[in-house]
């Protein structure tokens, strides 16, 4: 008893004819259909080619449209012309020219000889599968489709929205459960008999000459009816990507393919030279017989799906540019915007650095030039620290250094003496930390020792600034994780607010800081904003500090 | 709105497709071997001038990735150029007589090339100092690329421009004909891209690189474009309209995933910062024939003297596509 295979094929036909010689020489018989809508002048020398082999036989050919009955139609002409002239047959394998066996056929075949009477067929019912890219399961079966997917899509959809409107629909016939799976399957003889001789095959084939896709329900419905142990998995290990098209494999594919231990694959690019000459020209292994495992490559192309859909989260590129409606996470890694911290601690960054470590960086959005952490010119991506180039498109210039420095935290200063357009791209990024101590400017006016009007009016528009930063923080857009203290709350409690602040950025820690950096003598600094106060610029972002603050100290 | 926009589309598409028709008698056969060309065959247009010494290489570089036919324009070469393409049994080779700038940048005359032969053939089109990389480029030949794309009901392929530079000055190391240039210039800038989708054609407004930094630094607007769409499959009615930065009609532009995906894309390494530029770079400017009055090759002139050098403490050095893709830069898609 042996194996034989059923092979559709429509284009590459030097590589059908050579996978069909394969099997043949191993004494398996094949039996191939050709779509009928292959021009003669590839079908001939084709055919004439094959046909003095005798284990090769052509059927009768019918005009193949993908999605549709005519491959089922297809299908059942081959394996009745499989079982009809090759009474030795016990297994029959539907493949197609694109598929290339992995293993031996030899190997096969005597993994299917210590299971003679399993159907090796994937037959899911149709409330358990997940993969149909239309999104139509059970109602594969009782709508009607008389429009096509590929080239009528509208009519398609539009057909299928009003039959569901309208509750229209047509009865499954009685004695079979709709069941779906690959197409690809290896049956027994008996089950194929079952199937194909049965009393009422007239009314099925009328009834799944309509159902949608019948070539992924035709048999994995009948066979369910007539066979006594189905394996509900197919030997041919091909996967389906976005668009439901399968996956191809090429040469660099060849290690993953050795690694699968499946019996056959598909599809296989027509030129991937190296695969068919190895796979074609291997002897069987004597080794101890495994089971086929997928996995590998169900995961590369799961990633690979993965990739495509919903890309690298965080990375603007020329295939990827999200719109600006568009509301998904836009840069790729935590990173964390302190304001104000810097106006009253004289070193802060330092400090900040050896605390939390990562990347600390000064103003990124300085007016003169982004401060990258150690002064640099240019830092990772070879960004520029050039403020013009920066404020050209200043959200990409963030986004790309998020990018181009994932791995290590990022960490910058911003406050309101900075370009500001990035505010509104800072709040609503959930990947933003952002501490704020407002008001604090006053603490670096006051160091300042300037001219009093001067300070005046930078005070008002840093206040201006800050009150317009404090809206956006609070908006209900808002996605950052936000801290803001005023500069009066801050200064109640300077070593417990930094001790919070470190642990927003670090999770919680036990230990408690140690070492803080100095506060700086703010002897007079109430007096200072009293004198603000009666220049006739009322700091509010400050909170409530009183006239007499710094005089005790 | 939307109709009228389309059909402004369609209005400026006939307009590109007139001016080709229009320029095509400024095109002389020198050597006519398009009749070589079979059904599938994947072909190159390339508009040259003066670029004896880059060619062997270039054809070396695209013969391997599997390009069948290629089809040059030669805009008044007297180095030998034409002698050359004319020897060579998988090129056909048309001279030029007409201005470069007024044929818009040579684009008339490939258009028109693109029209006659390129119907239903996937076609690359590049200059002469660009090297498209593609995921899988160094596996798989440029045949497996398109079969996919055409698998996956896609007609346009996006790679932007990367540009390459030594790490020494640009004048530095000489160039010998048939060397790598990337030998000589294997640097690039990894992550200082910026980007903006064109409202009306749709495609992506790239710029930044080393042009951006060292050159346009003030004046970012004005530094160079360096999206392209150099994979087509061509349809006689399709037209570029600026370089090949932009087709017409506008859906071949959409090579991005705008809702968060990634589509596939490519690169075209630029190697124009070779010591050839330095001499290339005065003549252009002389002859006033390039895009914006030359601005670019001003600046080139004036930077390539001063032997100053592009390279900084984070250019990346050129291993191979996987180090793009991990960079970003470029994409599998959902190819795998």
């Amino acid at each position: 008893m042996t194996l034989g295979f059923v092979m559709l094929v429509h284009t590459a036909f030097d590589r059908a004819a050579q996978v069909a010689r394969y099997w043949a020489a191993r004494g398996c018989p094949v039996v191939i259909h050709v779509d009928k809508a292959v021009r003669p002048k590839d079908y001939k020398p084709f055919a004439e080619a094959l046909r003095p082999d005798p284990n090769i036989r052509f059927c009768k050919r019918v005009s193949v449209e993908w999605g549709t009955w005519s491959l089922v139609e297809a299908t059942q002409n081959g394996a009745q012309a499989l079982l009809r002239n090759y009474p030795d047959v016990r297994h029959v394998y539907l493949a197609s020219g694109a598929c290339l066996p992995l293993r031996p056929v030899e190997e096969l075949r005597a993994y299917l000889d210590d299971r003679p009477d399993t159907d090796f067929i994937e037959s899911v019912t149709t409330d358990e599968v997940t993969w149909t890219i239309d999104g139509l399961e059970m109602e594969r079966f009782t709508l009607r489709f008389p429009f096509s997917w590929r080239k009528q899509r509208r009519l398609f959809d539009g057909y299928v929205d009003l039959q569901r409107k309208l509750g229209l629909g047509r009865k499954v016939p009685d004695g079979i459960s709709p069941h779906l799976g690959s197409q690809w399957w290896c049956l027994t003889r008996s089950t194929l008999e079952a199937i194909l001789q049965a009393p009422d095959r007239e009314q099925m084939d009328r009834y799944f000459r309509h159902v949608w896709i019948p070539d992924e329900a035709y048999f994995q419905t009948l066979a369910r009816r007539y066979s006594g142990r189905i394996e509900s998995r197919s030997l041919t290990l091909s996967k389906f990507d976005v668009q439901g098209k399968p996956h191809i494999f090429y040469d660099d594919h060849l290690q993953l393919l050795q690694r699968s231990d499946c019996f056959v694959a598909r599809k296989i690019w027509p030129r991937a030279n190296r695969l068919y000459d190895t796979f074609l020209g291997q002897a069987p292994d004597a080794a101890p017989r495994k089971e086929p495992n997928p996995a590998r490559i169900d995961r590369l192309f799961s990633r690979s799906n993965l990739r495509r859909a919903e890309g690298r989260t965080g990375l603007i590129s020329q295939g990827r540019l999200p719109a600006p409606h568009w509301d998904g996470t836009r840069t790729c890694a935590a990173y964390a915007v302190f304001s104000g911290f810097d106006d009253i601690y004289g070193d802060f960054d330092m400090w900040l650095a050896r605390r939390i470590g990562g990347r600390v960086h000064g103003h990124l959005f300085h007016p003169a030039r982004a401060e990258f952490a150690g002064g640099e010119r240019v830092a990772n991506g070879c960004i520029s620290d050039n403020a013009t180039l920066r404020d050209y498109r200043p959200e990409q210039f963030l986004t790309n250094l998020l990018w181009a420095t994932r791995g290590e935290r990022q960490s910058f200063q911003f406050g309101p003496g900075d370009i500001q357009d990035v505010r509104d791209f800072l709040a609503r990024d959930p990947n933003a930390t952002i501490v704020a101590v407002t008001g604090a400017w006053a603490v670096r006016l006051f160091r300042d020792q300037r001219d009093f009007s001067a300070i005046r009016s930078e005070a008002a528009s840093l206040q201006k600034t800050e009150l317009a930063f404090i809206q956006n923080l609070r908006a209900t857009s808002t996605k950052a994780r936000v801290t803001v203290w005023s500069l009066s709350e801050f200064l109640e409690n300077p070593m417990e607010r930094l001790q919070h602040m470190v642990e927003l950025i670090m999770g919680h820690d036990p230990r408690r800081l140690t070492e803080v950096p100095e506060l700086p003598d703010l002897t007079g600094f109430g007096r200072f904003l009293q004198t603000l106060r009666n220049e006739g610029m009322k700091p509010v972002t400050t909170g409530d500090i009183p006239p007499e603050y710094g005089e005790r100290q | 709105m939307g109709v009228v926009t389309s059909y402004r589309m369609r209005l400026r598409r006939r307009y590109w497709l007139a001016r080709a028709f229009g320029k095509r008698r400024q095109l002389r056969v020198l050597a006519d071997r398009t009749r070589a060309i079979r059904r599938r065959d994947i072909l190159l247009v390339c508009t040259v001038r003066n670029e004896r010494i880059r060619l062997p290489y270039f054809l070396k570089y695209y013969r391997q990735l599997g390009v069948d036919h290629f089809l040059f324009i030669d805009n008044g070469s007297e180095d030998g150029t034409s002698e050359y393409l004319v020897d060579q049994h998988d090129c056909s080779t048309w001279r030029a007589k007409g201005s470069y700038k007024r044929s818009a940048f040579g684009m008339d005359w490939v258009n028109h090339l693109l029209r006659r032969y390129g119907h239903r053939h996937w076609c690359l089109t590049v200059d002469v100092d660009e090297f498209f990389v593609y995921p899988f480029c160094d596996t798989r030949p440029i045949r497996a690329l398109t079969d996919w794309l055409e698998a996956s009901s896609i007609r346009s392929f996006g790679a932007m421009l990367l540009d390459m530079y030594p790490k020494d000055a640009v004048t530095a190391e000489p160039y010998q004909e048939g060397q790598d240039p990337l030998e000589i210039a294997p640097w690039f800038d990894a992550g200082n891209y910026v980007f903006e989708k064109n409202p009306l054609l749709w495609n992506l407004w790239i710029q930044g690189g080393p042009r951006a930094r060292a050159f346009f630094a003030d004046q970012p607007r004005k530094a160079p474009a360096l999206n392209k769409v150099p994979l087509v499959r061509w349809h006689r009615n399709y037209t570029y309209v600026s370089s090949t930065h932009a087709l017409l009609p506008r859906g071949l532009n959409r090579t991005y995933a705008d809702d968060g995906g990634e589509k596939a894309s490519g690169i075209l390494l630029h190697a124009k910062f070779l010591d050839v530029l330095s001499e290339k770079a005065r003549e252009e400017l002389r002859r006033g024939e390039h895009y914006a009055g030359g601005r670019e090759y001003a600046a080139y002139a004036g930077a390539i003297d001063e032997t100053r050098s592009l390279w900084c403490k984070w250019s990346e050095r050129y291993v191979n596509w996987r180090q793009l893709e991990i960079l970003g830069l470029i994409s599998k898609g959902n190819w795998a």
